[in-house]
């Protein structure tokens, strides 16, 4: 088994189109989307990176291009040591990169939870459902261009959105978020008040 | 030798097993009096809503203490915690089945309006999804003013024109 510091080394002579990925702790690597599974694999089968610790992505905006990156964690219970594998989603309008549940079961969740988050299919997922939030939600909530307030939109029973008038609005964000402070009032000397008052004791919660 | 005279007592001879009240003045206690609370525990709120039913702060002394996890055995729903989107229409559809006369609390920040967080996931106050009785605030509240919103609600029971209400319907 090699060393850490020669994990990096080992990859990129062994995948050409790999690259070094600035890293300010952990080994780093950044692979092509179709290298991604077969580093991955080498990675788990000769390196002894036995467990997936996470699978997230990384938007880099609207503008970006590519847009989406997928970043997996891996560790190893023998060496109790991480690396860090990259992969940028080639197409920015219909992301998409190759399941990891084959390698990791584990993966299954993560890759779930990514494509509800941020809309990246993973073709070969065995079941690729939201996980977060229903199935029918418009958005990728943690999208550059998606507000955290929320955008409008219809609940998820249709038989008690027939009931009731209530939809989905975009929260009252009160100025913030987490604002500790602000320039309109000194909170050692006033109440803690919002800033935005679009509703409040006076005016009615908008339906 | 004075014997014990028996006239001045309750008879029940001459009484007849009577009491004289107000229809409304008997149902609203009947209702006070054994609220069963449908505990819609679902973030920290939960928690103090635990520790209102055991032995420190004890609800059973307002005679809530029957929790009921069927809506439909429950009076007085109890929105503790964070409703999300998500969850929002199945709260709905709780409180749909459980039987008239029904009321809510709306327990801690969260249920009353959203609390901290406000973002895309949550509801912003359960009273968008149903007609809440009693707000609580605290996050979450202490036991003492759960019971002081159950007391609350209770007042505000005895206030209902129960009869005319049961008749009409």
């Amino acid at each position: 088994m090699t060393a850490t510091a020669d994990v990096t080394a080992a990859l990129l002579s062994r995948f050409p189109r790999a690259t070094p990925r600035p890293s300010a702790d952990h080994p780093a690597i950044n692979v092509p989307a179709a290298d991604a599974i077969a580093v991955l694999q080498t990675l788990r089968d000769e390196h002894g990176y036995d467990m997936l610790m996470d699978l997230t992505a990384i938007d880099g905006g609207v503008a970006a291009s590519p847009r989406f990156t997928i970043v997996w964690h891996l560790f190893s219970l023998t060496r109790l040591d991480y690396v860090r594998v990259a992969a940028r989603c080639e197409n920015g309008a219909a992301p998409a990169m190759p399941t990891t549940t084959a390698l990791w079961p584990a993966a299954n969740w993560h890759e779930r939870e990514v494509w509800d988050m941020f809309g990246i299919k993973f073709p070969g997922h065995p079941d690729l459902r939201r996980i977060l939030m229903w199935e029918g939600y418009p958005y990728h909530p943690l999208r550059k261009e998606f507000p955290l307030a929320g955008l409008p939109a219809e609940l998820p029973d249709a038989e008690i959105a027939g009931e009731i008038p209530t939809k989905l609005i975009s929260a009252p964000m009160a100025g913030g978020p987490f604002v500790a402070s602000s320039a309109e009032f000194n909170l050692t000397e006033a109440e803690p008040r919002a800033k935005d008052e679009s509703w409040n004791e006076r005016r009615e919660k908008p339906v | 030798m004075v014997s014990a005279s028996t006239e001045l007592t309750y008879d029940r001879k001459i009484e007849g097993d009577v009491i004289v009240s107000r229809l409304d003045a008997v149902i609203n206690w009947i209702r006070t009096n054994s609220m069963w609370p449908m505990p819609m525990g679902l973030a920290c709120c939960a928690i103090e809503l635990m520790g209102v039913a055991a032995s420190r702060f004890d609800i059973a002394r307002f005679g809530a203490e029957v929790m009921r996890f069927s809506p439909r055995q429950a009076d007085c729903m109890i929105v503790s915690g964070t409703v999300t989107y998500k969850m929002a229409p199945l709260v709905r559809r709780i409180y749909d089945q459980m039987p008239a006369p029904k009321w809510v609390i709306a327990m801690g920040a969260c249920a009353s309006s959203g609390g901290m967080y406000r973002s895309y996931a949550t509801l912003q106050g359960v009273d968008r999804i149903l007609p809440v009785d009693v707000y609580v605030s605290g996050c979450p509240p202490r036991p003492e003013a759960l019971l002081d919103a159950l007391i609350a609600l209770q007042a505000k029971v005895r206030r209902e024109p129960a009869a005319r209400r049961l008749f009409k319907a």
